[in-house]
Protein backbone atom coordinates (compact mmCIF):
# COMPACT_ATOMS: atom_id res chain seq x y z
CA UNK A 1 0.00 0.00 0.00
CA UNK A 2 1.66 3.30 -0.79
CA UNK A 3 0.65 5.28 2.16
CA UNK A 4 3.53 8.07 1.27
CA UNK A 5 1.33 9.82 -1.52
CA UNK A 6 -1.06 12.28 -0.77
CA UNK A 7 -4.30 10.51 0.41
CA UNK A 8 -7.53 12.78 0.50
CA UNK A 9 -8.51 12.97 4.35
CA UNK A 10 -11.58 14.13 5.74
CA UNK A 11 -10.98 17.87 5.83
CA UNK A 12 -10.33 17.31 2.51
CA UNK A 13 -14.15 16.40 1.48
CA UNK A 14 -15.71 18.74 3.96
CA UNK A 15 -13.73 21.46 2.00
CA UNK A 16 -15.10 20.66 -0.94
CA UNK A 17 -18.19 19.80 0.47
CA UNK A 18 -18.34 23.42 1.82
CA UNK A 19 -17.64 25.17 -2.25
CA UNK A 20 -20.42 22.99 -3.51
CA UNK A 21 -22.65 24.48 -0.68
CA UNK A 22 -21.24 28.24 -1.46
CA UNK A 23 -21.77 27.77 -5.53
CA UNK A 24 -25.65 26.25 -4.52
CA UNK A 25 -25.94 29.48 -2.38
CA UNK A 26 -24.97 31.90 -5.15
CA UNK A 27 -27.02 30.43 -7.87
CA UNK A 28 -30.24 30.25 -5.52
CA UNK A 29 -29.45 34.29 -4.79
CA UNK A 30 -28.47 34.88 -8.28
CA UNK A 31 -30.52 32.96 -10.86
CA UNK A 32 -33.80 34.30 -11.51
CA UNK A 33 -35.80 31.21 -13.23
CA UNK A 34 -37.57 28.85 -10.91
CA UNK A 35 -36.19 25.68 -12.19
CA UNK A 36 -33.10 27.09 -11.53
CA UNK A 37 -33.36 28.10 -7.92
CA UNK A 38 -34.70 24.75 -7.25
CA UNK A 39 -31.52 22.83 -8.71
CA UNK A 40 -29.27 24.94 -7.03
CA UNK A 41 -31.06 24.09 -3.71
CA UNK A 42 -29.72 20.73 -4.64
CA UNK A 43 -26.80 21.23 -5.32
CA UNK A 44 -26.55 22.42 -1.53
CA UNK A 45 -28.48 19.05 -0.57
CA UNK A 46 -25.58 17.31 -2.17
CA UNK A 47 -22.87 19.48 -0.10
CA UNK A 48 -25.06 18.59 3.28
CA UNK A 49 -25.19 14.45 1.79
CA UNK A 50 -21.21 14.81 1.01
CA UNK A 51 -20.41 15.95 4.56
CA UNK A 52 -22.47 13.34 5.73
CA UNK A 53 -21.33 10.72 3.97
CA UNK A 54 -17.52 11.61 4.60
CA UNK A 55 -17.42 11.86 8.43
CA UNK A 56 -19.41 8.20 8.54
CA UNK A 57 -16.35 7.18 7.36
CA UNK A 58 -14.34 8.98 9.58
CA UNK A 59 -16.51 7.22 12.43
CA UNK A 60 -15.55 4.09 11.80
CA UNK A 61 -18.38 1.67 12.42
CA UNK A 62 -20.81 4.34 12.58
CA UNK A 63 -23.20 3.74 9.74
CA UNK A 64 -25.58 6.65 11.22
CA UNK A 65 -24.69 9.22 8.83
CA UNK A 66 -25.19 7.17 5.66
CA UNK A 67 -29.01 6.76 6.88
CA UNK A 68 -28.96 10.40 7.08
CA UNK A 69 -28.14 10.38 3.76
CA UNK A 70 -30.77 8.15 2.65
CA UNK A 71 -33.83 9.88 4.83
CA UNK A 72 -32.61 13.52 2.94
CA UNK A 73 -32.65 11.58 -0.67
CA UNK A 74 -36.30 10.42 0.33
CA UNK A 75 -37.16 14.58 1.36
CA UNK A 76 -35.55 15.44 -1.48
CA UNK A 77 -37.46 13.59 -3.65
CA UNK A 78 -40.45 14.41 -2.25
CA UNK A 79 -39.62 18.63 -2.03
CA UNK A 80 -39.07 18.38 -6.24
CA UNK A 81 -42.03 16.50 -6.19
CA UNK A 82 -44.07 19.35 -4.64
CA UNK A 83 -41.73 22.09 -5.70
CA UNK A 84 -42.37 21.39 -9.77
CA UNK A 85 -45.87 21.06 -8.96
CA UNK A 86 -45.69 24.72 -7.80
CA UNK A 87 -43.53 26.13 -10.44
CA UNK A 88 -45.77 23.83 -13.19
CA UNK A 89 -49.23 25.59 -11.77
CA UNK A 90 -47.50 29.06 -11.61
CA UNK A 91 -45.54 28.67 -14.97
CA UNK A 92 -49.15 27.60 -16.68
CA UNK A 93 -51.31 30.55 -15.69
CA UNK A 94 -48.18 33.28 -16.40
CA UNK A 95 -45.39 31.87 -18.73
CA UNK A 96 -41.89 32.42 -18.78
CA UNK A 97 -42.74 33.90 -15.09
CA UNK A 98 -39.43 34.92 -12.73
CA UNK A 99 -38.94 34.77 -8.95
CA UNK A 100 -39.22 38.46 -10.38
CA UNK A 101 -42.83 38.75 -11.18
CA UNK A 102 -44.20 36.60 -8.09
CA UNK A 103 -44.57 38.94 -6.20
CA UNK A 104 -48.55 38.94 -6.07
CA UNK A 105 -49.32 38.57 -2.18
CA UNK A 106 -47.12 41.98 -1.74
CA UNK A 107 -48.90 44.10 0.48
CA UNK B 1 -5.07 6.71 -6.78
CA UNK B 2 -7.31 7.78 -3.86
CA UNK B 3 -5.80 11.60 -4.58
CA UNK B 4 -6.62 10.80 -8.36
CA UNK B 5 -9.84 9.83 -7.93
CA UNK B 6 -10.72 12.86 -5.59
CA UNK B 7 -9.11 15.21 -8.13
CA UNK B 8 -11.15 13.97 -10.87
CA UNK B 9 -14.62 14.08 -9.30
CA UNK B 10 -13.72 17.21 -7.05
CA UNK B 11 -13.39 18.43 -11.02
CA UNK B 12 -16.91 17.13 -12.18
CA UNK B 13 -18.80 18.26 -9.12
CA UNK B 14 -17.15 21.96 -9.45
CA UNK B 15 -17.85 22.40 -13.16
CA UNK B 16 -21.14 20.64 -12.83
CA UNK B 17 -21.75 23.05 -10.10
CA UNK B 18 -20.85 26.30 -11.71
CA UNK B 19 -22.40 25.30 -15.03
CA UNK B 20 -25.97 24.98 -13.07
CA UNK B 21 -25.19 29.24 -12.03
CA UNK B 22 -23.73 30.26 -15.26
CA UNK B 23 -25.40 28.37 -18.22
CA UNK B 24 -28.05 30.16 -19.81
CA UNK B 25 -30.18 27.77 -21.18
CA UNK B 26 -32.42 25.35 -18.60
CA UNK B 27 -31.58 22.09 -20.74
CA UNK B 28 -27.83 23.20 -19.93
CA UNK B 29 -27.91 23.24 -16.40
CA UNK B 30 -29.76 20.61 -16.00
CA UNK B 31 -27.33 18.46 -17.78
CA UNK B 32 -24.04 19.67 -15.59
CA UNK B 33 -26.55 19.00 -12.78
CA UNK B 34 -26.08 15.32 -14.29
CA UNK B 35 -22.54 15.90 -14.12
CA UNK B 36 -22.54 17.22 -10.70
CA UNK B 37 -24.33 14.28 -8.95
CA UNK B 38 -21.74 11.45 -10.53
CA UNK B 39 -19.41 13.28 -8.82
CA UNK B 40 -20.75 13.24 -5.94
CA UNK B 41 -22.21 9.63 -6.49
CA UNK B 42 -18.00 8.47 -7.22
CA UNK B 43 -17.28 10.55 -3.85
CA UNK B 44 -19.82 7.87 -2.30
CA UNK B 45 -17.81 5.22 -3.91
CA UNK B 46 -14.64 6.38 -2.48
CA UNK B 47 -16.23 6.84 1.11
CA UNK B 48 -17.40 3.19 1.42
CA UNK B 49 -20.87 4.26 0.86
CA UNK B 50 -21.46 1.73 -2.38
CA UNK B 51 -25.43 1.21 -1.74
CA UNK B 52 -25.86 5.45 -1.63
CA UNK B 53 -23.64 5.35 -4.84
CA UNK B 54 -26.36 3.47 -6.43
CA UNK B 55 -29.30 5.38 -5.07
CA UNK B 56 -27.86 8.37 -5.88
CA UNK B 57 -27.16 7.80 -9.60
CA UNK B 58 -30.91 5.90 -9.97
CA UNK B 59 -33.09 8.36 -7.64
CA UNK B 60 -30.93 11.74 -8.36
CA UNK B 61 -29.79 11.29 -12.23
CA UNK B 62 -32.25 9.15 -12.98
CA UNK B 63 -35.79 10.27 -11.57
CA UNK B 64 -35.12 13.91 -10.34
CA UNK B 65 -33.31 15.20 -12.87
CA UNK B 66 -35.44 13.73 -16.07
CA UNK B 67 -38.41 15.45 -14.06
CA UNK B 68 -36.56 18.52 -14.27
CA UNK B 69 -36.00 17.70 -18.03
CA UNK B 70 -39.88 16.91 -18.27
CA UNK B 71 -40.87 20.24 -16.66
CA UNK B 72 -38.87 22.33 -19.08
CA UNK B 73 -39.36 20.89 -21.99
CA UNK B 74 -43.47 20.04 -21.35
CA UNK B 75 -43.92 23.94 -20.53
CA UNK B 76 -41.87 24.93 -23.02
CA UNK B 77 -39.53 27.20 -20.67
CA UNK B 78 -36.70 26.17 -22.95
CA UNK B 79 -35.69 29.77 -23.74
CA UNK B 80 -32.49 30.87 -22.80
CA UNK B 81 -32.83 33.57 -20.10
CA UNK B 82 -30.57 36.39 -20.00
CA UNK B 83 -28.06 36.87 -17.62
CA UNK B 84 -27.34 40.72 -18.27
CA UNK B 85 -30.62 41.50 -16.12
CA UNK B 86 -30.02 42.36 -12.94
CA UNK B 87 -33.07 43.27 -11.07
CA UNK B 88 -31.80 44.51 -7.72
CA UNK B 89 -28.31 46.63 -7.98
CA UNK B 90 -25.80 44.69 -6.26
CA UNK B 91 -27.52 41.72 -5.96
CA UNK B 92 -24.68 40.10 -7.87
CA UNK B 93 -21.91 41.10 -5.17
CA UNK B 94 -23.96 40.68 -2.41
CA UNK B 95 -24.31 36.98 -3.57
CA UNK B 96 -21.00 36.49 -4.45
CA UNK B 97 -20.33 38.11 -0.58
CA UNK B 98 -22.90 35.35 0.55
CA UNK B 99 -21.88 32.58 -0.93
CA UNK B 100 -17.97 33.58 -0.10
CA UNK B 101 -18.61 33.91 3.41
CA UNK B 102 -20.27 30.61 3.56
CA UNK B 103 -17.16 29.13 1.79
CA UNK B 104 -15.05 30.91 4.05
CA UNK B 105 -16.26 30.12 7.57
CA UNK B 106 -17.01 26.24 6.63
CA UNK B 107 -13.31 25.91 5.31
CA UNK B 108 -12.36 27.23 8.04
CA UNK B 109 -13.88 25.76 10.70
CA UNK B 110 -13.37 22.25 8.73
CA UNK B 111 -9.48 22.77 8.57
CA UNK B 112 -9.83 23.92 12.37
CA UNK B 113 -11.43 20.66 13.04
CA UNK B 114 -8.95 19.13 11.47
CA UNK B 115 -6.91 17.97 14.60
CA UNK B 116 -10.06 16.79 16.61
CA UNK B 117 -10.80 14.38 13.83
CA UNK B 118 -6.92 12.97 13.78
CA UNK B 119 -8.06 11.98 17.31
CA UNK B 120 -10.95 10.21 16.40
CA UNK B 121 -10.24 6.21 16.41
CA UNK B 122 -9.19 5.25 12.67
CA UNK B 123 -11.44 2.56 11.06
CA UNK B 124 -10.75 -1.07 12.18
CA UNK B 125 -10.85 -2.15 8.45
CA UNK B 126 -7.78 0.11 7.80
CA UNK B 127 -5.56 -2.61 9.48
CA UNK B 128 -5.92 -5.68 7.65
CA UNK B 129 -7.09 -5.84 3.71
CA UNK B 130 -9.68 -8.64 4.32
CA UNK B 131 -11.31 -7.25 6.87
CA UNK B 132 -11.88 -4.24 4.44
CA UNK B 133 -13.17 -6.10 1.79
CA UNK B 134 -16.00 -7.74 4.58
CA UNK B 135 -16.65 -4.04 5.18
CA UNK B 136 -17.21 -3.60 1.80
CA UNK B 137 -19.35 -6.38 1.59
CA UNK B 138 -21.72 -5.20 4.42
CA UNK B 139 -22.44 -1.65 3.66
CA UNK B 140 -25.71 -2.68 2.44
CA UNK B 141 -26.02 -4.85 5.64
CA UNK B 142 -25.25 -2.66 8.12
CA UNK B 143 -27.22 0.29 6.17
CA UNK B 144 -29.97 -1.99 6.83
CA UNK B 145 -29.63 -3.24 9.95
CA UNK B 146 -29.47 0.70 11.33
CA UNK B 147 -32.47 2.01 9.07
CA UNK B 148 -34.86 -0.93 10.34
CA UNK B 149 -34.06 -1.24 13.62
CA UNK B 150 -33.09 2.04 15.28
CA UNK B 151 -35.21 4.36 12.59
CA UNK B 152 -37.83 2.15 11.81
CA UNK B 153 -40.24 4.52 12.45
CA UNK B 154 -38.60 7.41 10.25
CA UNK B 155 -38.83 5.12 8.07
CA UNK B 156 -42.05 3.83 7.69
CA UNK B 157 -43.03 8.12 8.32
CA UNK B 158 -41.02 8.70 5.15
CA UNK B 159 -43.97 6.81 3.33
CA UNK B 160 -46.37 8.78 4.53
CA UNK B 161 -44.11 12.04 3.19
CA UNK B 162 -43.87 10.66 -0.66
CA UNK B 163 -47.78 9.47 -0.52
CA UNK B 164 -48.78 13.32 0.71
CA UNK B 165 -46.25 14.82 -1.54
CA UNK B 166 -47.97 12.59 -4.88
CA UNK B 167 -50.97 13.75 -3.81
CA UNK B 168 -50.43 17.34 -3.27
CA UNK B 169 -48.76 17.25 -6.60
CA UNK B 170 -51.45 15.83 -8.46
CA UNK B 171 -53.88 18.32 -6.61
CA UNK B 172 -51.60 21.60 -7.87
CA UNK B 173 -50.74 20.01 -11.58
CA UNK B 174 -54.09 19.02 -12.07
CA UNK B 175 -56.31 21.58 -14.70
CA UNK B 176 -59.67 22.75 -12.35
CA UNK B 177 -62.58 20.62 -13.93
CA UNK B 178 -64.73 23.30 -15.68
CA UNK B 179 -67.53 23.17 -13.67
CA UNK B 180 -70.53 25.14 -13.42
CA UNK B 181 -69.66 26.50 -10.28
CA UNK B 182 -66.92 28.46 -11.94
CA UNK B 183 -68.67 31.05 -13.21
CA UNK B 184 -70.20 31.99 -9.89
CA UNK B 185 -67.28 32.06 -8.31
Amino acid sequence: MIASVAVPTTTWYLVLAAVLFGVGTVGVLVRRNPLIMLMCVELMLNAVNLTFVALAKKLGDDIGGQTTVFFVLVVAAAEVVVGLGIIVAILRRKPNATADDLAELKG
Amino acid sequence: MQLFVFICAGLMILTGAIGVIVRSHPVHAALSLILTLFGVAVMYVAQEAQFLAAVQVIVYAGAIVVLFLFVIMLLGVDTAEDLRIEPFKLQRKFAMLVGGGVIGLVTIAAISSRDNLALVKPLPSDAVGSVEIASHDGNIRRLARDLFSDHVLAFELTSVLLVVAVVGTVLLARRAPKSPSETTS
